[in-house]
């Protein structure tokens, strides 16, 4: 089986699906759109059997990086085509693969003018967030990760809704701004290292001061993508005005990008860094779930309710990756896992009603569960999740999280579980808006319930909830040996400082 | 032990049933099919006491690894030991009940199967909860009862103050869960475990050490348990965190009878009582448990005595008897708290189906200044809230009497402060209970019928299917506190029946108030409920018109406790209100006018100025947003370095 390149597989089918979207005819524009839809449909489904044939073969006995490709490609600055996954990043591909066909399956009927570049920009995007989590060479990475801004960025500026063009521009300018940072970190790295190999820079141990630096200008990069308070205001307006599917891809993976970048190069390379500018995070996180929180409480948009109550369950990965042990870093993997689902179904419920009524407004509802009893069972499932009801995803990552910083800071775990309290606050008072109540506005009264369509994503997601968190094992097993290495990897850094930080908490 | 898991899993199977299939068999045979799962469940339940009760053993079936982080390891597990089979009975026995009640109950309502759905289900999470042999799934139970109660209170979806309670119910329990969720974190990060046994074995080991918390060194076990208190508190309906169980009262009566009286409120009491091991061990905790406890017990007496809302007088005295349980827990007579669970769960339970059968026959009016003379026409139902106010106020020989006077009598062998405070106050609240109980009765049943005539035409006895399956209700009220009963629980101070269950250091409190109780104080404590009785009947009968004059001459104390104290109102003016204007500054003016206004905006507007006068650029916008973004980014970079070289 690893004989296969199923990492480049996995990486590159979309392209090629893209290629053949590109290739359909059909006899007018209805049956072009038609054909495009399906052959997208399959691409990703493809696609994700690629996916789960990786996570079958996956060995969860060693840290070491699988399925690892490695091909020289710009061989004057020995920069490689280099490819593979651990326990860290095995997942986050599971959760791109599952989304794209969510994805393309919402955007059916909403999505009627240019379908056939919308199904491209979808593909490619897919391509490049897989090319992300797999890549080993530093350059591959950047390049990948910057790229899948683009179809990101037309997607919302083409599909988006009516200030398109005013959120494509903010959120681009906010990524660009870190990704320069980001780009000066890598050209230090590598005149510094003399490679551009992640595997090889994890081992080489940078100077304390240049750490800081290199830090910061990574930094600068992640918190914006994650994205950490006061980072965060491009999120609501993109939300807002992207189309469901792109909400779905931001809020799932793009987010998450942020957090894996944390893992994959701040936390082992620069180790002395990252315990010294601990206090950073946490504090930007906190201020993060208990601001966001109070902020989410009063909107009036649900899609930006949700966002803002995004950036607070975001606080949580960061608070978990920086607590440096095992149950915070696998706390804060989890959560965004979870958070990749639950967010990317919130706003598929939310897209649901916006599809019949074309308002997002929260005021424009009340009492839907007369009329849709299905999407309010559904609803429910994803509110409560979202809320970190225990046997449901969201519980699993929350609480591994707290229970990560409480040994670390006693101050952290006391303000972010704060959080649980505000968290249910918003997302009940929404449900009770949107779905109970009587049912009296005029233009609800023939609202029809979740087609099979709709069922077709919904249940799947739903199980995914369930499953996560009942059986979390299920996933958990396969990042405790990565991340025990992690931990160990930052293990010397956190002893030294907290013998200098004395004991916080 | 297979019939041990059916105990559990059958419920949750008549909520899949119910819940899923239910538009598919129809609203008959769904709530009907829930219902013998239960009657099973409930029959399966006693097997497995009195199996549980004759061994010492406890008896642990694993099923499957849930969390496994590092040393964090949390298993799907049902354990069964003395403790639990006391909660067992009693949660499958009300539920049970509950069940088939509402089948009579809620026959006309078009969505009886999801309401069968959450019932069950909310009885497989308590059992759950009470099962669980560590503190994570502990919590799971807790959340789920916690999230089936939101479901039921806001079962009448269309009532705004239904959602409203229900949401209520669920954020305050969160402030709850709140502390509960950090004792656990504490637990694991004193003992590197969260299974009970490990704990308790490591319980005395840790006594007497502190640990810093919050920048303060406090006592390690003080600070878990007073921690994992806030979440009882929470559950319980103590003060302050009770506001929410008087609203609870929106959702429909069968409902408040087994969450809001018999089991889920119980879960706090329950908890303290499975943690004894690490509470024996912390005497301030201990207090704090007995002044909280014993101030519930009389804020909610006095509180009840001024209600008008059949069922909110109902509600108010729970929230009472569990101040009493907390109390006995507080003064180490863990057995008869769980004692007075037991034999409140029946008598309380019935109050509320009898007034249900009430509200039932008066076409939904709760309101008991609209009530009175029903006893004629309801005598069924009539003699049921007798024997469940007997029992409720202590009258000897019916439950309430066994199980609350060795609360009072306990509180009254303890030394010290609490002692005193505890004691008094069981004997105020004694005569308070009796008192509003009685109140109830007469201006429910007696005096003038106050409804309009079309009403009271309408009024008749409760259907068979609703008293019947009360009669289990009425015999438990009656008999269950005897000695040779329910009274077993404390025989010898409780060690024989409990074994090794539940912890109790130095002297036994129970066989020290067996002895040492004199005579004068237990005949204080029956003059006393018998007292308020006669109260009762001297004001509501005898002298009609005295409450009235009392209420307008003291119309300020009457208004005080009409309003509940005030909690509510101090808390939206403290909390509630505040929350939402921080969160609309932040948005407007933090998000909009500071972050966006220095940020992305103002530094565009800025450049734009700036590039429009100079017109050196003449490239898109893009650049300079991005150029001038940048220079922000390392200023404010360089400037956060500095600081902490500097």
């Amino acid at each position: 089986m690893s004989q296969w390149p199923l990492l480049s597989l996995a990486t590159f089918l979309p392209l090629v699906g893209a290629a053949f979207v590109l290739l359909t005819r059909g006899d007018n524009e209805e049956a072009l759109a038609r054909n495009t839809r399906y052959v997208a449909l399959w691409t990703s489904f493809v696609v994700l059997v690629v996916v789960l044939l990786i996570w079958a073969a996956f060995d969860t006995t060693t840290a070491e990086f699988q399925f690892v490709e490695r091909a020289p490609w710009i061989p004057a600055f020995g920069i490689e085509f280099h490819l593979g996954i651990d326990g860290i990043s095995l997942f986050l591909i599971v959760l791109t693969a599952f989304l794209v066909p969510v994805c393309i399956l919402c955007s059916w009927d909403s999505i009627r003018t240019r379908v056939r570049e919308y199904m491209i920009a979808f593909l490619v995007m897919e391509s490049f967030i897989i090319g992300v989590f797999c890549a080993l060479d530093f350059v591959l990475f950047y390049l990948f990760f910057e790229a899948m801004l683009i179809p990101m960025f037309l997607i919302i500026g083409i599909w988006g809704g009516p200030r398109r063009i005013y959120s494509a521009f903010k959120f681009f300018l906010y990524t660009l701004v870190g990704s320069v940072l980001l780009l000066v970190a890598v050209l230090t790295m590598y005149f510094e290292a003399g490679t551009t190999s992640i595997p090889d820079l994890m081992i080489w141990g940078f100077d304390e001061d240049l750490q800081r630096w290199l830090w910061l200008a990574m930094f600068a990069s992640f918190a914006v993508k994650v994205p950490m308070w006061p980072f965060h205001t491009w999120l609501p307006d993109a939300h807002v005005e992207a189309p469901t599917a792109g909400s779905v891809i931001l809020a799932g993976i793009l987010l998450k990008m942020g957090a894996y970048g944390f893992l994959r190069f701040s936390l082992p390379m620069l180790p002395e860094a990252s315990v010294f500018f601990t206090p950073l995070v946490y504090s930007l996180s906190i201020v993060a779930i208990i601001y966001t929180s109070l902020v989410a409480l009063m909107q009036e948009d649900m899609k930006k309710l949700i966002a803002y109550s995004s950036v607070a369950h975001m606080g949580f990965v960061t608070i978990g990756l920086f607590s440096m042990n095992q149950q915070g870093i696998e706390g804060g993997l989890f959560q965004m896992l979870s958070h990749g689902v639950v967010s990317a179904a919130l706003f598929l419920v939310v897209g649901v009603v916006y599809d019949r009524m074309h308002s997002r407004l929260i005021a424009s509802y009340g009492g839907l569960v007369h009329r849709m009893p299905r999407y309010a069972l559904v609803f429910m499932v994803f509110m409560l999740a979202s809320v970190g009801l225990p046997g449901t995803s969201g519980f699993v990552g929350e609480f591994l999280v707290l229970v990560g910083a409480f040994q670390a800071n006693t101050w952290v775990a006391f303000l972010a579980t704060t959080g649980i309290v505000l968290g249910a606050a918003y997302m009940l008072w929404l449900y009770r808006r949107v779905v109970f109540g009587e049912l009296v506005k005029a233009e609800l009264k023939s609202i029809s319930d979740c087609n099979r369509r709709e069922m077709l994503f919904f249940v799947p997601l739903v199980a995914a909830v369930l499953i996560m968190g009942i059986w979390p094992e299920s996933l958990l097993d396969a990042m405790h040996v990565s991340v025990v290495n992690l931990v160990e990897q930052t293990a010397g850094a956190n002893e030294g400082a907290s013998f200098a930080m004395g004991d916080g908490g | 032990m297979l019939h041990a898991a059916a105990v559990v899993f059958l419920p949750l199977l008549g909520a899949v049933i119910s819940g899923l299939f239910g538009r598919w068999l129809g609203d008959r045979i769904a709530p009907v099919l829930a219902s013998v799962l239960l009657v099973a469940s409930a029959v399966l339940g006693w097997i497995v006491f009195f199996q549980l009760t004759g061994s010492a053993e406890r008896v642990t079936v694993h099923l499957f690894t849930w969390i496994d982080s590092g040393t964090f390891e949390v298993s799907w597990a049902l354990a069964f030991d003395q403790v639990t089979a006391v909660m067992l009975v009693v949660v499958t026995t009300v539920s049970a009940v509950v069940h088939v009640y509402s089948l009579g109950y809620m026959a006309h309502d078009p969505h009886r199967p999801r309401f069968f759905a959450y019932l069950s289900l909310f009885t497989f999470a308590m059992l759950m909860l009470v099962t669980a042999d560590n503190f994570v799934q502990m919590f799971f139970g807790w959340e789920g009862v916690g999230v089936c109660s939101y479901l039921l209170i806001g079962f009448w979806y269309k009532r705004p103050s239904a959602n409203a309670a229900a949401i209520k119910a669920f954020i305050v329990n969160r402030i709850g869960d709140f502390g509960l969720a950090l004792g656990v974190m504490g637990v694991f990060l004193v003992f590197d475990t969260v299974a009970f046994d490990a704990v308790f074995a490591a319980v005395p080991d840790v006594a007497g050490t502190s640990i810093s918390f919050l920048s303060m060194e406090i006592d390690t076990l003080t600070l878990l348990c007073l921690l994992l208190f806030v979440g009882a508190m929470g559950k319980s309906a103590q003060v302050p965190l009770h506001t929410w169980l008087p609203d609870a009262m929106e959702g429909p009566t069968p409902v408040s009878a087994l969450i809001h009286a018999a089991t889920m409120v119980t879960a706090g009491v329950f908890m303290v009582v499975r943690l004894s091991p690490m509470f024996e061990f912390a005497p301030t905790a201990l207090w704090v448990v007995t002044i909280v406890g014993a101030s519930t017990a009389i804020f909610a007496a006095t509180v009840g005595l001024a209600q008008n809302d059949i069922k909110r007088v109902i509600a108010y005295s729970t929230c009472s008897q569990l101040g009493y349980m907390f109390l006995a827990c507080g003064v180490g007579a863990y057995p008869v708290a769980l004692f007075h669970l037991f034999t409140h769960a029946f008598f309380k339970a019935l109050l509320f189906l009898g007034s249900g059968a009430v509200i039932h026959a008066v076409g939904g009016e709760q309101d008991m200044r609209r009530m009175g003379g029903l006893w004629r026409r309801m005598p069924v139902t009539y003699a049921y809230m007798w024997i469940g106010s007997l029992a409720l106020a202590g009258i000897p020989v019916f439950a309430g009497y066994w199980s609350k006077d060795l609360i009072i009598e306990s509180a009254w062998v303890t030394d010290g402060f609490a002692g005193g405070y505890a004691f008094w106050i069981g004997v105020g609240a004694a005569f308070l209970t009796a008192l509003y109980s009685w109140r109830l009765i007469i201006m429910t049943f007696h005096g003038r019928p106050r409804m309009t005539a079309e009403v009271l035409e309408h009024v008749h006895e409760a259907p068979r299917v609703m008293w019947v399956p009360l009669l289990v209700l009425a015999g438990g009220a009656l008999v269950g506190g005897l000695p040779m009963l329910g009274g077993h629980m404390v025989d010898h101070g409780g060690g024989e029946f409990f074994g090794s269950s539940i912890l109790m250091l130095g002297e036994n409190v129970i066989e020290q108030a067996h002895r040492d109780t004199p005579l004068a104080i237990k005949a204080l404590i029956l003059v006393v409920a018998t007292g308020g009785i006669v109260a009762a009947w001297w004001a509501y009968v005898k002298r009609p018109a005295l409450p009235e004059r009392l209420a307008s001459r003291f119309s300020r104390s009457h208004r005080f406790l009409l309003n509940k104290w005030y909690f509510d109102e101090v808390y939206e003016a403290l909390l509630v209100q505040p929350a939402k204007r921080v969160g609309l500054g932040l948005w407007k003016t933090g998000d909009g006018d500071v972050i966006d206004g220095l940020g992305p905006d103002g530094v565009a507007s800025a450049t734009l100025s700036l590039a429009r006068r100079a017109r050196v650029l003449q490239s898109g916008y893009l650049y300079h947003y991005a150029f001038a973004m940048l220079i922000g980014l390392v200023v404010l970079a360089s400037w956060f370095l500095f600081r902490i070289w500097g």
